[in-house]
């Protein structure tokens, strides 16, 4: 098909708009380096080794260790994706191997409405409910590093299990079929062929998952507590990155504003990471690397 | 699809397995019921016509969320205006006009990924930064708007996109050879067979804005005031629920039920999404 005048000038128009969505990157990017510029020049090295996290607005009177609040986020991170990416890939696979069409069916349904609650309804749950729960039953204060991993842990939930189940999916059936044709039982046919075969996917749904959880804020500001200290144990009370953006956002001035966009930009950095990370498994894996992430 | 029948035998590690799945599944199920229940169940008792036609009264403990539903509304509106034409066009672009692997858009689907894994926090830093420092418009809810609009762009432009894609290649041809030009191909062929499938990428554009907090928290702000215009800070649902649970002793009453009306806003938006994504294929498996 030739294009007509008509359509070479809608094309021109087309491409600004294009290039105005891609330009949203570079923006977003722009301002947040930014920003950050005058805390890194004024305390570059201070920033991981302050003792602690005490910012002013001017440089000299705070102290602006972010250390702890970095391991904070990937404790929250790391404990969320152990508990999440197993459940996660467990409900991927009775979706699609164990339950009977009708109980898949509605399993679904129910796992896409849990991805579809909002993460302040969460986080006000896991306020209300789990921390007075577990400061109950386990070890106050409840407020707790761990209630942050389960919140986290059941939001990130619905992102893997959904996304390993395309993978699955995706697996050819033959294969699956002649494997059971062998009298290869459900179990092993779905060690020796199914999840192997899914490999990309399921890896592809994890890292999601991780990239979900690092940027959770709601949930996490509500339930962890939020002290900023080198947790000893799961049950003491952690700072993550993203809430500490949300705490102290709305009335940080000067060198502390900009410390804090110091670690908006540590996120952003991080979820580009993940982006390439995934476009990488994708690239090596095309067969079935990229499961449910494009629409 | 589910519903592959393998055969069940009868190993123990077999069983182990099989139960352990099972027990996933149960388990999944019931932190749901739990979260569902216990957010219906609560916000249930505070619920009534007068918490949604009045105004907050003690920092939310009593009174209703009117001025909060009319800001919500505004920020939604806002994000929607923004976001269509840049989002459509984008789409079309893809979809329409260039060629699957083409170097440009292959760049410009590359931005999408990345735009689509940037935290919520950040595009609210961001907004902070560029709209409501850098533009002058303060903390209002057409910061928090035009915000909203960034975040959910590539969730638009990728179920825009697929829309289009879905069209069979025989409308685009048939066109063609009536001579008509690509851009009235794409108005007066391709839109409309498009429109069912983009009403649902919008929609779950709205699911995405209605449910967003982080990004809202320094760009519309926390005002409860009823707006006076699009330069007034607005409090948006899922900020009073924030605010209420942490900042407001006493306030989870309340919490509660602005809870309950946000999901069962989404739900109902979701809904007529599942609706009209199944008329869209009835229709469309019906017609070609």
């Amino acid at each position: 098909m030739s294009l007509s005048s008509v359509d070479g000038r809608v094309l021109w128009l087309l491409r600004l708009m294009g290039a105005a969505s891609c330009a949203l990157v570079v923006l977003i990017l722009f301002f947040l380096i930014s920003d950050s510029i005058p805390a890194l020049r004024e305390l570059g090295p201070r920033l991981v080794h302050d003792e602690s996290w005490h910012p002013r607005e001017l440089a000299a009177n705070g102290t602006y260790g972010m250390l702890p609040i970095v391991i904070g986020s990937l404790t929250v991170t790391l404990g969320a994706i152990a508990l999440a990416a197993p459940l996660g890939l467990g409900s991927a696979i009775f979706c699609q191997f164990y339950a009977p069409r009708p109980v898949a069916t509605v399993y679904r349904r129910l796992v896409e409405l849990l991805a579809g609650i909002p993460s302040v309804v969460y986080g006000f749950w896991g306020l209300a409910i789990l921390a007075p729960l577990i400061a109950e039953v386990l070890r106050p204060p409840g407020h707790s590093m761990f209630a942050g991993i389960l919140v986290v842990a059941v939001m990130i939930l619905p992102t893997i299990a959904l996304i390993s189940e395309s993978a699955l999916a995706a697996v050819p059936r033959a294969t699956v079929m002649g494997a059971a044709a062998l009298g290869m039982g459900r179990w092993s046919i779905l060690r020796s062929i199914v999840l192997p075969s899914a490999r990309g996917g399921i890896l592809t749904a994890t890292i999601l998952g991780v990239a979900r959880a690092v940027g959770e804020t709601m949930a996490v500001v509500m339930v962890c507590g939020n002290i900023v200290k080198v947790p000893g144990s799961v049950f003491d009370s952690v700072r993550t990155l993203t809430a500490n953006i949300a705490l102290e956002m709305g009335y940080s001035l000067g060198t502390h504003r900009s410390a804090l966009f110091v670690s908006g930009l540590l996120l952003l950095l991080t979820a580009i990471g993940l982006t390439l990370l995934v476009a990488w498994v994708e690239r090596r894996d095309p067969l079935n690397g990229g499961g449910g992430t494009r629409g | 699809m589910s519903g592959l029948s393998l055969p069940t035998s009868s190993g123990t590690e077999e069983r182990l397995v099989t139960t352990s799945i099972w027990t996933i599944a149960l388990l999944v199920c019931g932190v749901f019921l739990w979260i569902v229940s216990d957010v219906v169940l609560n916000g249930l008792a505070g619920l009534s016509i007068s918490y949604l036609v009045e105004a907050p009264a003690q920092g939310g403990r009593a009174g209703g969320i009117l001025p909060i539903l009319v800001s919500t509304l505004s920020i939604l509106a806002v994000a929607l205006i923004a976001a269509i034409p840049l989002g459509l066009g984008t789409a079309i672009l893809l979809a329409e006009f260039t060629r699957r692997g083409g170097t440009f858009p292959t760049v410009v689907a590359r931005s999408l990924d990345v735009l689509a894994a940037v935290p919520s926090i950040v595009f609210g830093l961001f907004g902070n930064a560029f709209f409501c420092v850098w533009l002058g418009l303060g903390y209002s809810i057409l910061a928090g708007g035009l915000t909203l609009a960034c975040m959910v762009l590539p969730i638009l432009i990728r179920s825009l996109e697929a829309a289009f894609r879905a069209i069979p290649d025989e409308y685009r041809l048939a066109a063609a050879a009536l001579g008509m030009s690509r851009t009235r191909t794409t108005l007066s062929v391709l839109l409309p067979q498009a429109a069912p499938g983009l009403v649902v990428g919008l929609v779950l554009g709205v699911g995405r804005v209605l449910a967003e907090t982080a990004a809202l928290l320094f760009t519309s702000g926390y005002v409860d005031r009823m707006p006076e215009s699009w330069l007034d800070s607005g409090r948006s649902l899922s900020i009073h629920i924030f605010d209420l649970a942490m900042n407001v002793p006493g306030g989870e009453p309340n919490a509660y039920t602005s809870a309950l009306v946000l999901i069962v806003m989404l739900l109902l938006i979701n809904g007529a999404a599942a609706w009209g994504a199944d008329r869209w294929v009835r229709r469309a498996t019906g017609t070609s």
